[in-house]
């Protein structure tokens, strides 16, 4: 019999180990009532209902269907509804090769999402081009859009896309909510040559 | 008695004489040269003669060959006779500068696209096509990508590492 290195102590599951409670906002908790502030409890119930734009063009575009999947599940983070409607999206999600012709119609998809969105580049070619250095490759898609979270990989295992949606939803739930109106927001968005 | 590329070859030069030229058999694969002005005649004759009947169009392209000044630019027709199962190999020569071969997309309707795809890498400009304008690339761009000419990588990156690359950087 071969020598077993690994698992040679098995923990027993814990149920316990399993689960985790989400954090309560700070406030004040009474009989029958919670008080906190505004910006918390509206950056808890965005973070927790994200509806994602799969904007998937190759095959990272897989690996997102096998985090949509059983396996991986991403709706256990509240993105169940996906939509293919920039109208109705929180998140656009750019999985895959963009070539330099399709970056203007990813700007007019970024274009016609209402605020607040946000914008994840999964994998390696939607964030710097990837091993696709060539004419017709755009390097990156923050060359068209602003990117908030880039998910490195080629392509990123489903538990990557999950952390950087986590990640995303920490940058949903710490935003302040006048960030859309200020001058910096403004000034970032006169840089990609959006009004 | 079945197609043959003995019977096709013999049938060719009884028809076109030396123009054609550079018979080779690479692969089992017939392959000659015509003049870049005998291309659809050529093509016309494959379609419409009784035996031959190669009305099927496999392939059309564009080689860049810099070393061959003069005819640097090689069109390559890929031709199919369904009924026989034999497939041919047809070259065009043409000139860098001046790079103009006669449309056959009057007679395959295949040729089409596969023509805008050759004008818009090798910059190839078909005489007589109905809609000659790049179908792949931005239609911004200026230049004819696959020329040997031009570098494969973007040109606009300031970040790449020229050392991780193999050019110049510290160590060679």
């Amino acid at each position: 019999m071969r020598p077993v290195r690994f698992n040679i102590n098995p923990k027993e599951a814990n149920i316990a180990n399993s689960i985790m409670m989400g954090e309560l906002p700070d406030g004040h908790l009474g009989d029958g009532f919670f008080a906190t502030k505004l910006s918390d409890v509206v950056g808890l119930a965005r973070k927790n209902s994200i509806w994602p734009l799969p904007f998937a063009t190759s095959c990272c575009g897989i690996e997102f269907m096998a985090t949509m999947a059983s396996h991986y599940d991403l709706a256990r983070f509240g993105s169940e509804r996906v939509g293919f409607s920039p109208r109705q999206c929180d998140l656009l999600m750019v999985m895959g090769t963009i070539a330099k012709k399709m970056g203007p119609v990813l700007r007019q998809v970024y274009l016609q999402m209402a605020e607040p969105r946000w914008v994840i580049a999964v994998g390696a070619c939607a964030s710097s081009g990837g091993i696709f250095d060539t004419y017709s490759v755009l390097q990156g898609i923050d060359q068209v859009i602003p990117v908030d979270v880039y998910v490195p990989g080629c392509p990123p295992r489903p538990e990557a896309i999950i952390d950087g949606v986590l990640r995303i939803q920490d940058l949903v739930q710490n935003e302040s909510l006048r960030r859309r109106n200020t001058e910096q927001y403004a000034a970032l968005l006169n840089s990609y040559g959006i009004e | 008695m079945a197609l043959t590329n003995e019977i096709v070859k013999q049938k060719l030069s009884d028809k076109f004489g030396d123009q054609l030229t550079n018979w080779e058999e690479p692969y089992g694969m017939l392959t000659f040269t015509a003049p870049k002005e005998l291309n659809l005649k050529v093509l016309q004759f494959l379609y419409d003669d009784e035996t031959l009947k190669f009305q099927f169009l496999t392939d059309l392209c564009a080689v860049h060959y810099p070393e061959r000044k003069g005819e640097e630019i090689a069109m390559v027709y890929t031709v199919h006779n369904l009924a026989d199962n034999l497939r041919i190999r047809f070259k065009v020569y043409t000139d860098a500068e001046k790079t103009e071969v006669y449309t056959v997309s009057a007679l395959y309707e295949a040729a089409n696209w596969m023509e805008r795809e050759t004008y818009d890498f090798y910059g190839v400009h078909f005489i007589g096509h109905p809609n000659l304008k790049r179908i792949m690339n931005v239609d911004e761009m200026n230049y004819f990508p696959q020329r040997k000419e031009y570098p494969l990588e973007d040109q606009t990156r300031i970040d790449k590492d020229d050392e991780m690359f193999g050019r110049g950087g510290s160590i060679s």
